[in-house]
């Protein structure tokens, strides 16, 4: 029988198995950040060990950084302790660090690939849930907790166990002003956020490979926003293409002998999946999200569902929701008022990103009620923007460029939603409080988001485009 | 880590599906460096209001109900990876989180801190609202040797699942890294035949 992509990245990391038991993983490379790694390294510290292989573990500083004025100390006691533990165990245990400053520093999620770290038929983990993100390049990469970091960064493995696989196939063609974002907000409104808890998942079909590489992280990143452990798509050309002379990628003979193995990288014709699933991208339109968690989502011109709808008969916790987020059964949400916009993180926080919002509001203005957040995913990515002009353009509409960082997706930082107060986001969590204590999300691509801002209430970026 | 053997205590209930980890320990409460305390933030944002005034019949304030063992939702521990959800739950005293099924990370962060997440099924989890909604202070029984959650007053068991190699974890205190620590020794052997180490960085 033959091998799933997952299986073949897989059996090639397996150290050890033990009978009964779990199996050692080995681990390629390894991210950390400031928030889930402190307690890690007193972990080692207390064990008096060292860092196994210091340099596949790469350090930033991201969660909990301001979004301006990045040259300044930290204004946030805790914050700034936090950053400065991080830079202090770096030092330490010889990690390269891309802390504030750097020409390379940004959501973990964003560097990893744009740097060329991130490789296909790798194996990447990092304290933190979006870490499948990198799963677009053919990797199998997946979130741990603060205890598997210090595992990884005393012995590069984890113990772990084999998840089931899934395949998820998306035939067709994407409509105009459909998204990838749009398209996985779609499949877990259809499966819901427990649909693939156990799984591994791999994207398939048409209109997967018709994505870029930067789509297909957007895809790969809510991978976990429906429960599976990772998700991952077979390299190809595209892959390859965005690769190329990138920091961290091989050159020259390197290069090619790396692309004979990543050729090899895809799912055998007769390989079997735990579970298949197909939908059809003519089926989707750009989505919008109106309860508090990814899978309470719908079309943006669709009306509000009733709690009969409600996936898996979860109708307590479906009402629950309506209710925090004071949104009514049976009513649109087009036209709704909106006085918060956020763009940027790790699910739509790079330059594909940034050059849609900059299509939309090229000419147009922002609606006086309107604040919006727009914050790049990277340093890398903010000096592209200025290069190609999108800073111009967004200012000459009203907004502003942020610097980079987490901000407003987790609000760890003052980049916060007011309480009571609706935000269109473009990050991949809408949970009670996720942008401030009572905030309230809704869930959607760069172009709705950018044009939600232009207009001032939810609307249809169709009409424009 | 704390040895798990058995459990009898009343339990705390929580309807609530897909409880995600920023309503377990919101991010504001991320900013420690150490592994303490965050048991005082537990369901931040469900436990006060945003006057810092207790809501009275949140469950976990409500007089009715106490105990050691969470009883939740499906889908419990959705969300971000964030550990400080299982820190926060074992240091506010909770010892079993009872669901009718489990996100994965939290699952895996809860079993290295020594809190056990018993799965049951759906009609289990149903019977266990419902005798603790009629008698608040019922108690539960969590054998983990037995692999039995035993609702003694009734005559009422179910068996669930755990990994044998966590189990044996739980029940002798040894955590997963001293076991990896032993294999050094066959990871470095590894390391000659691996695509990816430090000479291709
Ligand atoms: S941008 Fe948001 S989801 Fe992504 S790593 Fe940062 S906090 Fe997590």
């Amino acid at each position: 029988m033959g091998k799933t992509l997952f299986d073949k990245v897989w059996n090639q990391h397996v150290v050890r198995e033990i009978n009964d038991g779990p199996l050692v993983l080995y681990i390629d490379r390894h991210f950390i950040h400031e928030v889930t790694s402190p307690q890690a390294f007193t972990g080692l510290k207390e064990k008096g060990l060292q860092v196994f292989r210091p340099k596949q573990t790469i350090a930033t500083a991201d969660h909990n950084v301001p979004t301006y004025d990045q040259h300044l100390p930290i204004k946030n006691a805790l914050s700034r302790k936090q950053v400065s533990t991080l830079t202090e165990n770096c030092k330490t245990y010889g990690i390269e660090l891309y802390g504030l400053g750097h020409p390379f520093q940004g959501i973990v999620h964003v560097i990893g690939p744009e740097l060329g770290i991130t490789q296909p038929g790798m194996t990447i983990v990092c304290g933190d849930s979006h870490t499948s993100t990198h799963g677009a390049f053919g990797t199998i990469a997946f979130g741990i907790g603060t205890s598997e970091v210090l595992h990884v960064l005393a012995t590069q493995t984890l113990l772990q166990y084999k998840p089931k696989t899934m395949q998820i196939n998306v035939e067709g063609v994407l409509q105009n002003g459909v998204s990838a974002k749009d398209l996985i907000l779609y499949i877990i409104s259809k499966i819901g956020m427990g649909g693939a808890t156990g799984y591994f998942v791999e994207y398939s079909g048409q209109a997967i490979r018709n994505l870029s590489m930067e789509s297909r992280m957007t895809v790969c990143n809510m991978s976990i926003e429906m429960g599976a452990r990772g998700g991952m798509i077979a390299p190809d050309k595209v892959t390859f293409e965005y690769l190329k002379n990138r920091e961290f990628t091989p050159r020259g003979n390197a290069l090619e002998n790396m692309k004979s193995y990543w050729d090899s990288l895809k799912t055998d014709e007769d390989a079997v999946f735990h579970q298949e699933l197909t939908f059809h991208a003519d089926d989707i339109a750009p989505m919008i999200t109106f309860g508090t968690n990814p899978g309470m989502g719908m079309g943006v011109d669709e009306k509000v569902p009733s709690s009969e709808h409600a996936l898996n008969g979860e109708t307590y916790s479906f009402d629950k929701s309506l209710n925090y987020m004071n949104i009514d059964a049976g009513k649109p949400l087009l036209g709704k008022k909106v006085n918060y916009v956020f763009i940027g993180s790790c699910t739509n926080g790079r330059i594909e990103d940034l050059r849609q919002v900059a299509r939309v509001v090229k000419g147009r203005k922002k609606a006086p009620n309107i604040t919006a957040l727009i914050v790049p995913g990277s340093r890398q990515v903010e000096v592209m923007a200025r290069k190609e002009g999108i800073d111009k353009i967004l200012e000459e509409a009203g907004f502003e460029l942020r610097q980079s960082g987490c901000s407003a997706c987790l609000a760890m930082n003052e980049d916060k939603i007011p309480k009571g107060e609706y935000c269109v986001s473009t990050s991949n969590r809408n949970f009670e409080g996720r942008q401030g204590p009572g905030s309230r999300t809704l869930l959607a691509s760069p172009l709705t988001a950018a044009y939600t801002a232009i207009k001032g209430y939810i609307a249809d970026v169709r009409e424009i485009l | 880590m704390k040895i798990f053997d058995k459990l009898i205590s009343s339990v705390v209930p929580l309807v609530d599906e897909n409880i995600d980890t920023d309503q377990i320990i919101p991010a504001r409460f991320l900013k420690a460096t150490t592994r303490e305390g965050f048991g005082e933030n537990l369901f931040r944002d469900w436990r006060f209001d945003d006057q810092g005034e207790m809501i009275k019949d949140f469950p976990l304030n409500n007089k009715k109900y106490a105990g050691k063992i969470l009883l939740a939702g499906k889908n419990f521990g959705c969300g971000s990876s964030r550990e400080h959800a299982a820190w926060a739950i074992f240091d506010y005293g909770f010892r079993v989180v009872v669901s009718s099924y489990f996100a994965d990370i939290f699952k895996n962060n809860a079993l290295n801190n020594g809190l056990l997440p018993v799965q049951v099924s759906e009609t289990f989890l149903e019977t266990l609202f419902r005798n603790i909604e009629d008698n608040p202070r019922m108690e539960v029984e969590v054998n983990l040797k037995a692999q039995l959650i035993i609702l003694p007053g009734m005559a009422l068991s179910e068996p669930f699942e755990i990994n044998p190699f966590k189990k044996h974890c739980l029940l002798t205190g040894k955590d997963e890294f001293e076991f990896l620590l032993d294999h050094l020794e066959s990871i470095q052997e590894y390391e000659k035949r691996s695509f990816y180490t430090l000479e291709t960085f």
